[in-house]
């Protein structure tokens, strides 16, 4: 048998936090060393199973699976595809980068070291479960580190945030978790066999779940994932969440966590639920506008950068739901790529602020004025990651969301040409904010602010970079991305008489042939 | 025929065996109050009772194995003419009652010794208590139910106002005497009627009877049945009959607390699972609406009832009561999974409950009477271990996925999934009232993490004595053990409950 690189990826962190733990705590020093390290090999590790990822096949790679609690059905499996690739590629380069942003955190460093290793470990079980109740029980572990990541280092507030994010999911998961066991439980019923494995059902369930039956089911499912993502009347946690948390639980939250929410909808509601996320994807589809143009409107508004930049997430993950939704390939491969995409963006601009708030003590717009001028270095890698924020033709963030509402354009084409004012919108009240807080000539502490030193760019440089070479040569991401996407839209047409829309075969240059080889190509030729 | 020419009166036949780890409970009992009159100082008494206490637990715990040894070669079997099942249902909850016990009297010690109370009666009346609970789990017979019920309640009364010298635990034992004399009287009065509707008090003569009729045409007896889910009920603190709990459990010393949050509550439901699965087996669609309500109430009235408290004994006992609405979901569940999903529940929330309070009565320090949520402020700075230890405990009654917890939730959840139709709508807002819970849980946790500001109250230097200790380790380690790897416990439940004679 093959080393079992997935379950490695979940135990090392884990075991680096065990190890992290049993340092003394009055060395503070070599407790980040450790944690460090731990993060370091994870992603070393991660960069590995990437290589060894074969680009162009769509089932599971690397499987391993084990039985767990047998007489309940529940089996420990492990897999990774196209789709859950970049989330734990994510997931790995961003934990390195949340710890070398935090070194300011003396205030108990080992906890904090500990719970941000644990996080890292918990995220990567739910993003390779293929067990529906591991899946569930690594989507509930998560809330425990990033509870106390928040209740324990935020700002202000904290403990009403960390417990309003923690009620909000739990209370959103109750639905998922009956929902689970529903299914697996439909399934002992017609075929007497007890499973939660996602292969199994999701080849089972189109066909063995009455479409009532189902149609609930999928809203149960819905529900959870709702809040995680946050679509929009279920949102009002992560405001809260993202502006009392410490600057590394908020890059974790936006970068990773959030798309548990989206993942859950490509991994599991729609292919265990074909029809009915055929049927009700107009719904989506609408709730994900409404995010789209009410999260960047409600984010123009914000006096606080923080919390404008958690505004500015819901709306980017509408554009995910979005491309999701628009159940094409071109939508879902924009989904995927968004998803990639804005843990970078967001990523970076999280970072800044955190770095800023360092500075000044404050969040808050008003108070900031001609940065540029006093840290120009800080100002221009500001005003490039905006750009790349908003989606600037060169950096992942137009790769993603152009490719989005390509895929929607083709099957619902109003709610692309409404969606895509957010395009327009997301410049507003970035540039807006760039415009108050960085341009101007700087008064007061504002001008003795000092630039970015080493260890902060060494933080943003590297997101910044793979931002720009992903908006210039998405290939590789495509690459891996496509297959899979294309295998859930194959098994949602296979399953249900729903047909995807397609380009039309005269279309010169859009034809399905050049759409199959590579999109990069068409990215270029715009 | 005698001599005498009158028929010879026909003793039943005793197995042995089968009544050993009662009997040996209660003859430990006896021994400490005998041994009391004799040994009268104080330094001498408490250790030595607390020896015939250790033995005789142990030696009950001996018997529990020898029978599970027996019913795994030969079968479940009943004994004392029918009274008395000795099965594997029996034999888990006993096992239950008895850790449960052991914890308790391993918690009594520091807290007795703190509130200068007298060590030896307080030992033997939870001894008494534990063998009606032994007792209850195997009663196989209305009125076997009912004599064990009283042996369990009688001991308790006393051990809730055991602290004289506080109002406050006199007034809870007060409460709970005159509430637990009127739900035993209301239990009685459904044995009665059941009796008179079914000619018979033995719950397989009333299998029998009922394979015959039909539960909701027979008026009286279904009047029975209802009597007798009361006075169950208040026993095992489900809703509506909850009253007492939360008075109860903040006014009793907190190892009392433990007992009956952990101990009472398995045995009362072990009585509920047996007469309404031996006995009304064959009715389940009849009584599981009933139970479904219950259900329903329970986990409502205990999240919801939680949240606007501030005193954590009070949380707690809420929180018990919510508990007791996730057990009931298996019960309501009417399969042989809900049976062994309920006995992992119970086997769980034992120890959650076992360790929970004794950390609460570490940090209620001298009097018990302080379990105000202001005193936790700051805790984790200055017992950062504790503190830690408390919220697994509390993470693990949210019902957070890798701790016991979740198992237990689970096996009730996939018990109710199984059951389908209503159940569904009942395992949602079990999920729902979980997540209520869970702020109260986040709530406690939090204040401990909090720093304590000028002018709290803080923590005394109130040291975790030995036996404390060896509880709150015991409890967390199961707590991970079991989350992470459930398979022993799931097993044995599940060997149980096919061993479960009916």
């Amino acid at each position: 048998m093959d080393f079992p690189i997935l379950t490695a990826l979940i135990l090392l962190p884990f075991v680096g936090a065990l190890f992290v733990a049993c340092l003394p705590s009055n060395r503070p020093e070599t407790i980040r060393i450790a944690g460090m390290m731990t993060a370091i090999a994870t992603l070393g590790l991660t960069l590995w199973m990437l290589a060894d990822f074969e680009t162009g096949k769509a089932g599971y790679q690397f499987l391993s699976s084990h039985a767990w609690f047998s007489d309940l059905g529940v089996r420990y499996t492990l897999g990774v595809d196209g789709i859950s690739l970049f989330m734990v590629v994510l997931n790995a380069l961003l934990l390195p980068i949340a710890l070398l942003a935090s070194t300011g955190v003396n205030e108990r460093a080992k906890a904090f070291t500990v719970w941000l290793l644990v996080l890292e470990a918990a995220l990567m079980g739910a993003f390779l479960a293929l067990d529906l109740v591991l899946f569930f029980v690594f989507f509930e572990v998560v809330l425990v580190p990033m509870y106390f990541l928040i209740a324990g280092w935020g700002h202000g507030r904290r403990n009403y945030a960390a417990t309003k994010f923690f009620i909000y999911t739990m209370a959103g998961s109750a639905f998922l978790f009956i929902g689970i066991l529903a299914v697996g439980f439909l399934h002992k019923s017609s075929t007497g066999v007890l499973t939660f494995d996602v292969r199994v059902l999701t080849q089972w369930a189109p066909a063995g779940i009455a479409p009532t039956t189902a149609a609930w089911l999928f809203a149960a499912f819905t529900i959870a994932f709702a809040v995680k993502v946050p679509l929009v009347p279920l949102h009002t946690w992560l405001p809260d969440a993202h502006t009392e948390a410490p600057t590394a639980g908020s890059v974790i939250l936006a970068g990773v966590m959030l798309k548990l929410g989206t993942y859950g909808f490509l991994r599991f509601a729609i292919p265990i639920f074909p029809a009915a996320a055929v049927k009700y994807a107009p719904v989506l589809l609408t709730l994900a506008v409404i995010g789209i143009i009410y999260g960047a409107i409600v984010a123009t508004m914000q006096p606080d950068l923080k919390r404008l930049v958690a505004y500015s997430s819901i709306a980017h993950l509408g554009f995910v739901v979005l491309g999701t939704f628009a159940l094409t390939r071109q939508g879902l491969d924009g989904a995927v790529f968004t998803m990639l995409s804005h843990g970078l963006t967001t990523g970076v601009l999280f970072l800044i602020i955190g770095f800023l708030y360092e500075r000044r003590h404050t969040r808050l717009i008003a108070d900031f004025g001609g940065l540029w001028r006093s840290a120009p270095i800080m100002g221009g890698l500001f005003v490039v990651t905006a750009f790349a924020s908003i989606g600037l033709p060169g950096f992942s963030g137009f790769v993603g969301e152009f490719l989005a509402l390509l895929g929607t354009f083709m099957g619902h084409r109003w709610y692309a040409v409404v969606a895509a004012s957010g395009v327009i919108l997301a410049a507003i009240y970035l540039l807006w904010a760039v415009q108050r807080a960085f341009t101007g000539v700087p008064e007061g502490d504002n001008a003795t602010i000092s630039d970015l030193n080493v260890r902060e760019l060494a933080c943003i440089l590297p997101l910044l970079a793979l931002s720009l070479f992903l908006g210039v040569y998405p290939k590789p991401a495509l690459d891996r991305i496509g297959p899979s996407v294309k295998a859930v839209i194959a098994h949602v047409e296979k399953s249900t008489s729903y047909e995807s829309p397609k380009f039309s075969k005269h279309s010169p240059i859009l034809n399905e042939e050049r759409m199959d080889h590579g999109s990069d190509e068409m990215e270029e030729s715009k | 025929m005698n001599p005498l020419g009158v028929a010879s009166i026909v003793t039943p036949g005793v197995d042995w065996l089968g009544v050993a780890p009662v009997a040996l409970l209660a003859l430990a009992a006896i021994g400490i109050v005998l041994q009391r009159s004799i040994l009268r100082r104080a330094s001498v008494a408490y250790p030595s009772a607390l020896i015939v206490a250790a033995v005789g637990i142990i030696l009950s715990a001996v018997a529990l194995i020898a029978q599970w040894h027996r019913v795994q070669t030969d079968g479940s079997y009943t004994t004392l003419s029918k009274m008395v099942a000795v099965d594997g249902f029996s034999i888990f909850i006993g096992g239950v009652v008895l850790v449960a016990t052991a914890c308790s009297v391993l918690l009594a010690s520091r807290y007795l010794d703190r509130e200068r109370l007298d060590g030896p009666e307080y030992l033997a009346l939870m001894l008494l208590s534990a063998s009606g609970m032994l007792a209850m789990a195997s009663a196989n017979d209305l009125i076997a139910v009912f004599v064990a019920l009283e042996i369990v309640s009688i001991p308790l009364y006393v051990l809730v106002a055991y602290d004289r010298r506080r109002s406050t635990s006199l007034e809870a034992g007060m409460k709970y005497f005159l509430l637990g004399a009127f739900a035993s009287a209301v239990f009685l009065y459904g044995v009665a009627l059941t009796y008179g509707a079914t000619g018979s008090t033995g719950l397989v003569g009333i299998a029998n009877y009922l394979s015959e009729v039909t539960l909701l045409e027979r008026g009286t007896l279904l009047a029975g049945l209802v009597l007798m889910l009361v006075g169950l009920g208040f026993k095992v603190a489900a809703a509506p009959f909850h009253m007492w709990t939360p008075d109860v459990y903040q006014g009793a010393p907190t190892p009392v607390t433990a007992f009956m949050a952990s101990a009472t509550k398995a045995a009362a439901f072990a009585a509920l699972i047996r007469i309404l699965y031996t006995a009304l087996g064959g009715s389940s669609s009849d009584w599981r609406p009933l139970l479904w309500v219950l259900a329903v109430l329970s986990l409502l009235v205990g999240s919801i009832g939680a949240v606007i408290q501030t005193d954590v004994k009070r949380m707690l006992a809420y929180s018990s009561i919510n508990h007791a609405g996730f057990i009931l979901i298996g019960v309501q569940a009417g399969t042989i999974k809900g049976v062994s999903s309920a006995l992992t529940y119970l086997a769980i929330y034992a120890f959650l409950a076992v360790g929970s309070f004794a950390i609460v009565g570490v940090v209620a320090g001298r009097g018990d009477a302080d379990s105000d949520l202001e005193r936790f402020k700051g805790l984790s700075s200055r017992r950062t271990g504790l503190s830690w230890a408390f919220t697994l405990l509390l993470l693990a009654q949210a019902g957070v996925p890798l701790t016991a917890g979740f198992i237990a939730k689970f096996g009730v959840f996939s018990a109710a999934a199984g059951a389908g139709g209503t159940s569904y709508v009942l395992a949602l807002i079990g999920m729902l009232t979980a997540a209520i819970a869970a702020f109260v849980y986040l709530r406690i946790a939090a204040t401990m993490f909090t720093p304590a500001g000028e002018g709290d109250q803080v923590l005394a230097s109130s040291k975790v004595d030995l036996g404390t200790g060896i509880v709150i380790w015991f409890s967390c380690a199961l707590t991970i053990v079991i989350g992470v790897a459930p398979g022993f416990l799931l097993g044995l439940a599940e060997r149980a409950t096919l061993l479960f004679l009916r």
